[in-house]
């Protein structure tokens, strides 16, 4: 089973309950925890896993072998997404906006493309106390997330509950990790901020026709406004976390609520009981 | 003419609630929301919309049905596993055109995506421009891009000194696409190991495209201690820490009142987000 915990808005807590979730279920039960929050993973700082394994994650980019190359053209006008410039006598290639389609290669009619991996960034591979922990991680200066994402993905152990931890936002590297979920976990925090990216997030999941519930934390600091939202859209609240000042400073020192306040263990494997009441 | 984008790596540091207060304490300005797939700012705001616009970017693949003999070379030759049982699934395809133009049977079209829309609107503290990316849709960087086009051009033909841009979390495509060429980033981080592990990646974003970094520590007093390595590490990176902002509700119920928290309330964050102000024009020294 594969369950996403998102978001939309960022820092409402999806970290937090990824790890405690894993951690809570990790005393019964075969866990994997898959970090995919590819810009700035943090659940290694609260599992501290020790990595045994490192891939680069590429995407292949057009290698011109100009002695076959005619300047035709033909490369720069099917790039979708502008990574090719042929004049005269040159070919210019700008590998950080290819997206590693293919076609350019497939389709030169001199075969004077061939490709070459680029790399993005890494998938790296450990345990954390009996846990499999998954993380990928983006260079400094690289924009493309997905392609670390969907590699990250390809690693879920079907032998293991496989949480995910998700980036925030509502765009392709949401989408990339949500996808093929089995149920999805959507964190906020009763605010106006809150609310409005829960709306979007909701209708992601909702688009991927992928099961959800919503986890409320910091409550008590804003409004009533999400509690009428879930209410008004039928779409279960399954676990309040408070607003309290010893679990921002569990927080702050990247110690787990499932750790810092073990009381908690029970209400996070009651979470897990209600998704798999949900999917039943 | 000044851009400044407000920047944090990690989610939820306060980048909106800091920028909703800066747009009441500078004067001469205009406001850009580039957090375009989970915009807030319009919710400090309260923008009256005076020109929305449609953004149409990147394609889509569609395949007739009846043109097609289930040949099975469009799946085979896409790298994003978008084609299954000769039907596109349009969350995956990222519109290359591959499938469309080797398709012995001319059965797939390329369709433009309209990815959602960008405003021009009117605020009580000067002009706002923002966007909505469509649900699920991609190009986020390129709607950022237009987000600032929009921003800079108004500024310059109403002679205004600064660009405030609420920037997006993490430091990907959209990231990237509202640093590129600003003039400053400001970055808002918390005491939290997480905050500082994600502070440590934007700063290298920074310095990777040349950008002056300066650093605001948010709810400073959540964890004193670490709020102190941070400074010493800015110290360290050569980053100057401008600014503290203790952690106080008073945030929070002014966004439930939907205002910014420099007109709710003249407490303690509110002196220091001014405070903060004075030092991002160079009126006031910053703190180390």
């Amino acid at each position: 089973m594969i369950i996403s915990v998102a978001s939309g808005k960022g820092g409402t807590g999806k970290t937090l309950v990824a790890t405690s979730l894993a951690l809570s279920l990790s005393k019964n039960s075969k866990v994997q925890l898959i970090d995919c929050d590819v810009e700035e993973p943090n659940a290694h700082i609260f599992l501290k896993p020790t990595f045994t394994q490192q891939e680069i994650v590429s995407i292949p980019v057009p290698k011109i072998d100009e002695g076959r190359c005619t300047y035709c053209g033909k490369c720069a006008e099917i790039c979708a997404y502008n990574a090719i410039a042929v004049f005269q006598k040159k070919v210019l290639v700008f590998p950080e906006l290819c997206h590693g389609c293919g076609a350019c290669t497939y389709l030169c009619p001199e075969h004077a493309i061939s490709e070459e991996g680029r790399g993005l960034g890494v998938v790296e591979t450990g345990n954390s106390n009996g846990i499999k922990f998954t993380q990928g991680k983006l260079s400094i200066g690289e924009m493309m997330a997905p392609p670390i994402i969907r590699r990250a993905k390809e690693c879920v152990d079907p032998e293991r509950v496989a949480i995910v931890d998700v980036p925030p936002g509502t765009s392709c590297p949401v989408v990339e990790a949500i996808k093929g979920s089995d149920f999805c976990l959507l964190v906020t925090e009763p605010t106006p901020f809150g609310l409005n990216d829960l709306v979007l997030a909701v209708g992601v999941v909702r688009k991927l026709n992928i099961p959800c519930a919503i986890v409320i934390n910091r409550a008590g600091v804003g409004d009533k406004k999400v509690e009428e939202y879930c209410l008004s859209e039928s779409i279960p609240i399954l676990l309040t976390i408070p607003l309290d000042t010893r679990i921002a400073s569990l927080y702050s020192k990247g110690i787990t609520l499932a750790e810092g306040m073990p009381e908690w263990q029970e209400s996070f494997l009651d979470l897990f009981d209600k998704i798999k009441g949900l999917l039943r | 003419m000044k851009e400044i984008v407000v920047l944090s790596g990690k989610g939820g540091t306060g980048k909106t609630s800091i920028v909703g207060s800066l747009a009441v304490v500078a004067q001469s300005k205009v406001l850009a929301d580039c957090d375009v797939d989970a915009a807030d700012l319009h919710l400090l705001l309260s923008p009256t919309v005076r020109d929305k616009n449609e953004f149409w970017s990147g394609q889509t693949a569609f395949i007739d049905a009846e043109r097609c003999t289930q040949c099975g070379l469009c799946e085979e030759v896409c790298h994003f596993g978008a084609i299954k049982d000769y039907t596109v699934d349009e969350v995956s395809c990222e519109g290359c055109g591959f499938c469309a133009r080797i398709c012995p049977t001319e059965a797939i079209t390329m369709k433009d995506n309209m990815a959602g829309y960008w405003f021009i609107s009117e605020t009580r503290y000067g002009t706002l421009v923002h966007a909505r990316l469509g649900i699920t849709q991609e190009n986020s960087g390129k709607l950022v891009a237009v987000v600032r086009q929009n921003a800079k051009f108004i500024t310059e033909r109403e002679g205004l000194e600064y660009i405030i841009i609420d920037g997006p979390p993490g430091i990907g495509c959209p990231v990237i696409s509202s640093l590129s060429g600003a003039d400053m980033a400001l970055l808002i981080t918390e005491p939290t190991l997480s905050g500082m592990h994600d502070l440590d990646r934007i700063i290298g974003v920074c310095q990777h495209f040349g950008i002056l970094a300066l650093v605001c520590i948010n709810k400073y007093n959540l964890n004193e201690e670490n709020t102190h390595q941070i400074e010493t590490y800015c110290h360290n990176q050569g980053v100057k820490v401008v600014s503290r902002i203790p952690f106080d509700n008073v945030v929070t119920e002014a966004l439930v009142r939907g205002l910014p928290v420099v007109e709710y309330s003249d407490g303690k964050v509110s002196q220091e987000i001014k405070k903060l102000w004075r030092v991002v024009e160079g009126k006031s020294p910053p703190l180390q």
